[in-house]
């Protein structure tokens, strides 16, 4: 096989059989991007350091800049593209939006597929372990008080939803 | 930036896996967790030709216990031995500091092999096994062979690993009675690397004097610090604020911690005293109260 030969890459993503195909170099995030057109998954600091990449894979938090295609070949992928149903937005975006959790938007996708992540662990978090969680996202421009009230008011409804 | 060109390789064995390794030598690289790889391959500091992907190799992901040894295989999940109500029971050190490990979406993909064989100076890992006198079990083509921490860490991010080896798993003793154990840390910002950690391990007669002590430092050297000499004359003595002060202070005169970025030699070596007080108080406590 030429190192640019593509693969197969198969996979769920929000719950629909997608499938492409590229080079084994692919990251992730690209392949999320480009050759699905997902294009609501950020990409900024690719080594894993920035988390606007987060996306849930087989139901946990991962960074999509720092794992390649071809290793997500038969996994479950959920992308901020899947929070929203039947033009409904999820609580959790109806809390940002209601509590000031963005400004650019550019940590947002991140942000929230961290914050629905955490708060799947912590139904009932206090303020401490929001900061503490939400710490693996970084944004440049909320001063973070707006996501943490975000957060705080959605774990009601999250909860309510379940 | 994105990754250069490579071959992927998925073996199924570590036999296979092996094989790939001793066909391509230096120009191969084995692919873990991907959480300091995949980061190294996207700025080109790594520019493998092949790339050996362990995540399709079955058995390789376990927590066990084995004759008095805690076993982890290499490719198991931070996240799973921090769930782990078996490590929590017998390597109460180890369950304290997987959480300092980065974030959770880090843990959720990084393996505890794949932090070892990186063999950073900052990491908690190395440090756990050093402290505990673990053992890391390697394969290459001749067999098994199991090695001590220090002969196992060279260098930064060096290890005595050949090209043409794994490291398939770790070894840690499971928890004595009557010793307790602490990990601290200090970082700029919760999930960062640490400036320094220390990991100890202390344990008591029955008289309630320190009958053996151990610790070792993250972030002070290339490799984890063994800091042997000055916890040596805790033995014997009952452990009290003054003593554990003593040894802060031992430790922190024998390092000569680099200045980087992050904090400068002097900062270090305060930090190093500090937490090495700290940590030995913790232990001594839960060495007391029987939890660990
Ligand atoms: C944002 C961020 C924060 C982090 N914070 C911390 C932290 O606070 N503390 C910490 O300790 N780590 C931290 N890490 C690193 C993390 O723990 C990595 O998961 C770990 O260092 C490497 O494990 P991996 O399984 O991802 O290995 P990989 O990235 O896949 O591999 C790392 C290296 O080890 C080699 N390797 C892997 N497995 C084997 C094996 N079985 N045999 C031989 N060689 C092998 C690879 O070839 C490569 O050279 C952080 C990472 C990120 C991205
Ligand atoms: S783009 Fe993935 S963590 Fe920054
Ligand atoms: S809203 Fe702009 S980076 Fe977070």
């Amino acid at each position: 096989m030429k190192m640019s030969d593509k693969v197969p890459v198969r996979l769920t993503v929000n719950g629909t059989s997608r499938e492409g195909r590229c080079e084994p170099r692919k990251l992730l995030v690209d392949f999320l991007r480009e050759d699905l057109g997902l294009t609501g998954t950020h990409v900024g600091c690719e080594h894993g350091i920035c988390g606007a990449c987060t996306i849930m894979l087989n139901g946990e938090a991962a960074r999509s800049c720092i794992m390649l295609a071809v290793q997500a070949d038969g996994a479950e992928i959920v992308t901020i593209e899947g929070l929203a149903q039947a033009g409904q937005l999820h609580p959790l975006q109806e809390a940002f939006r209601e509590h000031h959790g963005l400004q650019c938007g550019f940590c947002t996708p991140g942000m929230l597929m961290t914050a629905l992540d955490f708060l799947h662990v912590h139904p009932d978090p206090t303020e401490a372990e929001i900061r503490e969680g939400i710490s693996a996202v970084l944004c440049r421009c909320t001063g973070y008080q707006g996501i943490v009230n975000a957060v705080k008011a959605a774990a009601p409804a999250l909860n309510r939803s379940r | 930036m994105k990754p250069p060109p490579f071959e992927y390789f998925t073996p199924a064995s570590v036999e296979d896996a092996l094989a790939l390794l001793g066909e391509h030598r230096e120009q191969a690289k084995v692919l873990a967790g991907g959480q300091s790889l995949v980061p190294l391959l996207n700025f080109r500091l790594a520019r493998p030709r092949y790339l050996v992907d362990l995540n399709g190799i079955p058995h390789l992901d376990y927590i066990r216990e084995e004759d008095g040894w805690l076993a982890i295989g290499a490719m198991t999940r931070q996240r799973a031995v921090e769930r782990s109500a078996l490590v929590r029971d017998r390597c109460p050190l180890l369950a304290e500091a997987m959480p300092q490990i980065g974030h959770v979406q880090i843990r959720n993909r990084g393996t505890i092999g794949g932090s070892l064989a990186h063999a950073d100076p900052a990491a908690e890992l190395p440090a756990i096994v050093a402290a505990l006198g673990g053992r890391l079990v390697v394969r290459g083509p001749d067999g098994e062979r199991v090695m001590a921490p220090e002969r196992f860490f060279v260098g930064y991010l060096t290890t005595a690993l050949e090209p043409f080896e794994l490291l398939v798993g770790v070894r840690l003793p499971v928890r004595r009675s009557r010793t307790g154990h602490a990990f601290v840390e200090v970082s700029r910002r919760h999930g960062d690397f640490a400036l320094v950690g220390v990991a100890a391990a202390l344990t008591l007669d029955a008289a309630g004097a320190c009958a053996d002590a151990a610790l070792a430092l993250t972030g002070v050297g290339p490799t984890p610090v063994v800091a042997a000499a000055a916890t040596r004359v805790l033995v014997g003595q009952r452990p009290s604020a003054e003593a554990f002060q003593e040894v802060g202070r031992r430790v922190s005169e024998t390092l000569e911690p680099d200045s980087d970025l992050h904090a400068s030699s002097e900062y270090r070596k305060h930090l190093a005293g500090v937490l090495t007080r700290r940590a030995l108080t913790r232990a001594a406590e839960r060495a007391r109260g029987g939890e660990g």
